[in-house]
């Protein structure tokens, strides 16, 4: 079996796929890539199923050994690809000979990178998924220096001549926001402000949210609120006032107000938005 | 039973929200038999929780929100998602037992007969995987959690907190009163059920010497 060395971690490497369904019941977070599309588009250009795990890094890039030839892809947050010294292309497929060391630098713009790998990273699944969850300890650890991943058995070679689309990592963070479940929770005019407000992504946030600074959302009613399941994409309001939207490894119970959801279409650009990017919450009609 | 609150929440969930710990159990029980039977087309999680259920994930968003609407699961719908009775086997040596004892007014051995007398409820999970979150002590007995978190508390730690009684699965950072430990694990994700302490288990606390 094909294996990556780890030459150099980066700052946060960590194995990701779609993550786990059908366990919130039991506490197990959601887990999987922050910025799903840019993980889906990466295994498409090396012929995997969108669900077969890869590396996301962050803001530092990663450096891998491939033990045996092996094609790979990177994309999400843009950066300088090189195999052995060798400048090669970002967001296109790249054939890594055997004992090359593929490097990704710091990213240019955006926040997570995506590795994929012909074949997918074979590390033994978990409740159905092989991500790294930091919030509640489960998959595999952060990449360290040393590591050997499996790599599984590559796909049958097939010419994948599209282009795939690729966002630019975003100058401002715009987020529709459906009010609710507890939109009731805050005065109508904190509601209303939430809207024209400008926050800035702090560099606070991690996996398990995107938190953000700002005037502090006033709230109606005093009191906690008994634990409640929490969405992928939920705004909650801690008692700081400071809207923070919940990404993928967010626990699967909260006691925080939730004041609206964040459709998961726009949460790619969340996960790309580096700390100080200004944050625009843009309430939809409810229905 | 009347149906419970239905809010919107984002595109494609559902909170329901509900009187109590018993209706919530109800709903969970009638909700998972519907969605073992295909009735409730696909839905990826119904999470419950104190006072609200949680269905995520669900393809038809409109119709289930319908459906809700009108749902009166009985009492016995509860028993569906009942699992079988565990025992759990608890050194009762914690480090908070004795406060939680004075607490009560009773000494250190009635504080034990206490927590092993009701026969308990996982409600929910949640803060870790497999913390489940157990109903079933009497209200008097509430006792609220320490005013500083210990940073750490070991697996297996049995602590109270509010109306629940808990046990820990992983060691981390916690607040509960811890009044025991078990040596039971109610946590490994290579077992099939990985979490011992999934909503609806019935579970029973004995007490064994050190």
């Amino acid at each position: 079996m094909n294996e990556l060395v780890v030459e150099r971690p980066g700052p946060l490497t960590t194995v990701q796929d779609l993550g786990r369904r059908g366990v919130a019941h039991l506490g197990v977070p959601r887990a999987g890539a922050l910025d799903e599309p840019a993980l889906r588009a990466a295994n498409r250009l090396v012929g995997n199923d969108p669900g077969a795990a890869g590396l996301e890094s962050t803001l530092g890039g990663v450096a891998l050994r491939a033990v045996a030839a092996v094609l790979v892809a990177v994309t999400g947050a843009p950066s300088p690809v090189r195999v052995d010294g060798r400048p090669a292309a970002w967001g296109a497929p790249v054939l890594v000979p055997a004992g090359a060391v593929l490097e990704v630098g710091a990213a240019t713009a955006g926040v997570r990178g995506y590795l994929a790998v012909a074949g997918g990273i074979d590390v033994p699944p978990v409740l159905g998924s092989r991500s790294t969850d930091l919030l509640a300890g489960l998959g595999p650890a952060p990449l360290a220096a040393g590591d050997r991943l499996p790599v599984g058995t590559p796909p049958p070679y097939r010419a994948r001549p599209e282009l795939v689309p690729l966002p630019a990592p975003p100058a401002e963070l715009v987020l529709r926001l459906r009010l609710g479940p507890r939109a009731d929770w805050f005065t109508p005019e904190a509601v209303a402000r939430l809207g024209r407000d400008r926050y800035l992504v702090s560099p606070t946030g991690n996996r398990v949210g995107l938190r953000t600074e700002g005037p502090p959302v006033a709230r109606a009613r005093d009191g906690e609120l008994p634990s409640e399941g929490m969405v992928l994409g939920a705004v909650q309001i801690p008692p700081d006032g400071r809207p923070v939207v919940f990404l993928a490894d967010h626990p699967t119970t909260g006691g925080y107000p939730v004041i609206g959801v964040v459709p998961a279409a726009d949460l790619a650009a969340a996960a790309q938005a580096r700390p100080g990017t200004p944050v625009r919450f843009v309430p939809l009609r409810e229905r | 039973m009347t149906p419970g609150t239905v809010r919107r929440v984002g595109e494609r969930a559902l909170l329901v929200e509900l009187p109590g710990p018993a209706e919530v159990a109800a709903l969970y029980g009638w909700l998972s038999e519907r969605r073992e039977s295909g009735a409730l087309g696909a839905v990826e999680e119904l999470v419950p929780a104190a006072r609200t259920l949680l269905l995520d994930g669900v393809a038809d968003v409109d119709a289930v929100a319908a459906l809700l609407r009108t749902a009166r699961p009985t009492a016995a719908a509860a028993g569906v998602a009942r699992g079988p009775l565990l025992e759990v086997p608890t050194v009762y040596d914690g480090a908070d037992l004795a406060e939680v004892a004075a607490l009560w007014g009773v000494s250190v051995e009635a504080a034990v007969r206490i927590h092993t007398g009701p026969e308990y409820v996982v409600a929910f999970c949640g803060f870790a995987p497999g913390f489940g979150y157990l109903t079933g002590l009497p209200a008097p007995y509430e006792v609220p959690r320490r005013a500083t978190p210990r940073s750490s508390v070991p697996a297996g730690s049995v602590a109270l907190a509010g109306p629940y009684t808990g046990v820990y699965p992983h060691p981390s950072p916690g607040g509960w009163q811890l009044i025991g430990r078990t040596a039971l694990a109610l946590w490994d994700a290579d077992r099939e059920p990985p979490a011992l302490l999934a909503p609806g288990t019935r579970v029973r606390f004995t007490a064994e010497r050190a």
